[in-house]
């Protein structure tokens, strides 16, 4: 089990920034006439980090900067990063897709990739000739193909549409198929980059416990890369994390997931800039971050961990504030409340002249989701509502995963809360 | 640890010459599915079918003596005319469209290859297996209208070299791969040659003995006939056309010359697209 099967070593990827144009002339030559001297690319040594947010400092960037790492057989690798960190660039190199600029790869066995399914499949050909088609793209023989169909077309669930043009059928349906005949591929080494997006919430059951499968049972390696935290912490048995193009932190799936989270934070977001705000603005929110018992930076929680969301806001001395009342609603996906922290009810007097606060949560024991907060200050002198600062859509966090016991499954996401609870005879 | 039995290494750029036969063996039912789509798809949904496999050549064949023969005045020597222009239709057509589709392999498989890993020279090399198919079914067609003439008491007769016919084939189509091949490596970064490909078909048609024999271009372009005789394909089409009909040259030393520039070319060719293929889907 122990023994490496894929190592990386240096890996690096450059990119052009802009258009390809008569520039793009100039350094194709420069870069010729420094080959046939002998001489180094001289477009290696220049390029910028990637951060797509900042402003690039030359016309090359640097997609993955000197990643090293090594997967095990039998493995199920996480790969964690944001949009643009660089890990369709990694697995688009893993897969063979396109070459890194320098560094290598060395594997000891099949590499194949699902970077999205049904990759080939023509619209004209029926179902069972696109399996074939669609297989043999992926690196399977006719005869390997034929051996399995029968699984195919049953764990695709398209049995009926087998023999009708592929252009007959629903999106879905084309992405079962596809999927199918990447489940029943045998590479030694399988990629997957969120196909689990795709698909109604039965098959991607089906696809996760196919995933599992592979890995558990014939010792395959697999290197998956998602942005649901929950699938990630549920499937892997370690984790990478990429950001802005260079590995930051390689261990065990738990602290890669924090590690990811604690950095991933939207603190620096400015909410001062907003304007879609109600009230006289005698106070002004301008920041919201919600932090971990050790004070870092999250965005993510458990449902049964504490944390604390801080609000930091300023204060207008020139407004006068007779009896100030401030309530923090939680908001799920579909707009409806789920809690309310009116600062009366909870019994807290706001000290005025401080530009802070925090609400303290015990536990947020909600159904994996992805919730908002709401902001709203009032003047409560009188019967009618004066807003002071009201501010919609300050933060946005996730709810992460959890089981209820330690041999159960992961509670499935959704709406409702989760209570502690256990059943019985 | 030991780690030194690795079974292949992702690098930036592989040895000059890196084919990797091995690896397109493993991949041939994808090769032989990818013929299967060409030929089943191309006409899916249309009435007439596969006869259109036989409906171009004809029409091309006709409206070719009508213009250059009857108009034009073009010498055939003693060959039915619509014949002659047949048998250089087949095989021009056939280089037309190996060099028209693979010379547009990264451009049209761009999604494709973005997405999965397979030898990438299975693309063009499908497209001219399927095109020897219909070829191969042109001949055919060709030869009904041979037996047709002989049967109305026309002269006619096989060159002497007839049984080489496979040799102008296959040079056609090696250079057909392999002219494609070095274009679709240009067109992923510099789109202009794109342009000049479907321009430049056009205008080497007519300087590749399609519808005049090169004996007949000698006589007439006096010194500028090397435009014709120095230009491979129509040395290959003019022995082809010798060896059906056994009309103009049948030089087997001009066949080994054009036979040498068509594998030089597959090879260049070849060794572009190896390089290229690696790192296309960045700039495409």
């Amino acid at each position: 089990m122990s023994e490496v099967i894929l190592k990386v070593e240096n890996i690096n990827k450059q990119y052009r920034l802009g258009t390809v144009g008569t520039g793009t002339l100039s350094h194709d030559l420069n870069r010729f006439w420094h080959k046939i001297r002998g001489k180094e690319d001289p477009y290696l040594k220049v390029g910028t980090v990637n951060d797509r947010s900042k402003k690039a400092s030359s016309d090359y960037v640097w997609a993955l900067r000197d990643i090293n790492f090594e997967v095990k057989r039998g493995e199920i690798l996480g790969i964690i990063g944001k949009n643009g960190a660089g890990k369709s660039t990694l697995l688009k190199i893993l897969s063979r897709v396109t070459a890194p600029t320098t560094g290598s790869i060395k594997t000891k066995g099949r590499i194949a990739s699902l970077l999205e399914v049904g990759t080939g499949m023509h619209p004209e050909l029926t179902g069972r000739e696109n399996i074939y088609l669609n297989g043999a793209i992926l690196g399977m023989t006719k005869a390997e193909i034929a051996s399995k169909l029968e699984e195919i077309v049953d764990f695709s669930g398209c049995e009926m549409y087998i023999d009708t043009p592929v252009k007959r059928y629903s999106s879905g349906m084309r992405v079962r198929l596809g999927f199918a005949v990447a489940a029943f591929l045998e590479p030694d080494i399988l990629v997957v980059d969120e196909v689990l997006a795709v698909g109604d919430a039965e098959f991607q059951k089906k696809a996760i416990g196919k995933m599992k499968d592979i890995s558990n049972t014939t010792g395959r390696t697999v290197l998956f890369v998602s942005h649901n935290m929950g699938a990630i912490r549920d499937l892997c048995t370690r984790a990478i994390v990429i950001e802005n193009g260079i590995l930051r932190f390689d261990g065990s799936t738990n602290d890669s997931v924090s590690h990811y989270l604690s950095s991933n934070s939207h603190s620096e977001e400015d909410l001062a800039s907003r304007t879609d705000r109600l009230g006289n603005q005698a106070i002004k929110l301008k920041k919201v971050r919600i932090v971990d018992t050790n004070e870092r930076s999250i965005e993510a929680i458990g449902p049964f961990d504490p944390f604390s969301i801080v609000f930091e806001y300023e204060r207008d001395t020139s407004i006068e504030i007779k009896k100030l009342l401030i309530s923090i609603q939680i908001i799920d996906a579909n707009q409806n409340i789920i809690a309310a922290f009116p600062s009366d009810e909870y019994c807290y007097d706001f000290n005025t002249n401080s530009n802070s606060f925090r609400l303290n949560i015990e536990m947020m024991n909600f159904r994996s989701s992805s919730y908002t907060i709401n902001f709203l200050s009032f003047d409560t002198t009188t019967e009618t509502l004066n807003y002071i600062d009201r501010i919609d859509n300050v933060f946005t966090f996730t709810v992460l995963n959890t089981k209820m016991h330690t041999e159960g499954r992961l509670a499935r996401p959704g709406s409702g809360v989760l209570l502690k609870a256990k059943f019985s005879d | 640890m030991k780690s030194d039995n690795w079974l292949y290494e992702i690098k930036p750029k592989g040895k000059f010459i890196d084919l990797n036969l091995k690896e397109i063996w493993r991949y041939r039912d994808l090769l032989i599915l990818f013929v299967k789509r060409d030929i089943v798809t191309v006409y899916k949904q249309t009435v007439l079918g596969p006869l259109w496999f036989l409906i171009q050549p004809l029409f091309t064949g006709v409206i070719f003596t009508l213009v250059f023969n009857k108009l034009g005045g073009i010498n055939t020597y003693g060959v039915p005319s619509f014949l002659f222009n047949l048998s250089g239709i087949t095989l021009w057509s056939y280089f037309k469209e190996s060099l028209s589709t693979t010379s547009k392999t990264f451009l049209t498989n761009s999604s494709l290859f973005g997405k999965v890993y397979f030898p990438r020279v299975i693309a063009p090399a499908s497209k001219v297996l399927s095109g020897l198919l219909k070829y191969v079914i042109q001949l055919g067609i060709f030869f009904v209208f041979y037996l047709f003439f002989l049967w109305n008491g026309e002269d006619l007769q096989l060159g002497p070299y007839w049984y080489l016919l496979p040799i102008p084939v296959f040079s056609v189509a090696m250079l057909g791969l392999g002219v494609g091949m070095i274009l679709s490596s240009l067109t992923t970064k510099y789109r202009d040659l794109s342009i000049l490909i479907d321009f430049g078909i056009q205008l080497l048609m007519y300087i590749s003995a399609v519808m005049y024999s090169l004996q007949f271009a000698s006589e007439e372009l006096g010194e500028y006939a090397w435009v014709v005789t120095y230009n491979p394909l129509a040395q290959l089409i003019e022995l082809y056309r010798n060896m059906l009909l056994d009309v103009g040259q049948d030089s087997l030393w001009q066949l080994l010359i054009a036979v040498v520039v068509s594998i030089a070319t597959l090879f260049v060719g070849l060794v572009i697209f190896n390089r290229t293929e690696k790192t296309f889907i960045d700039t495409v």
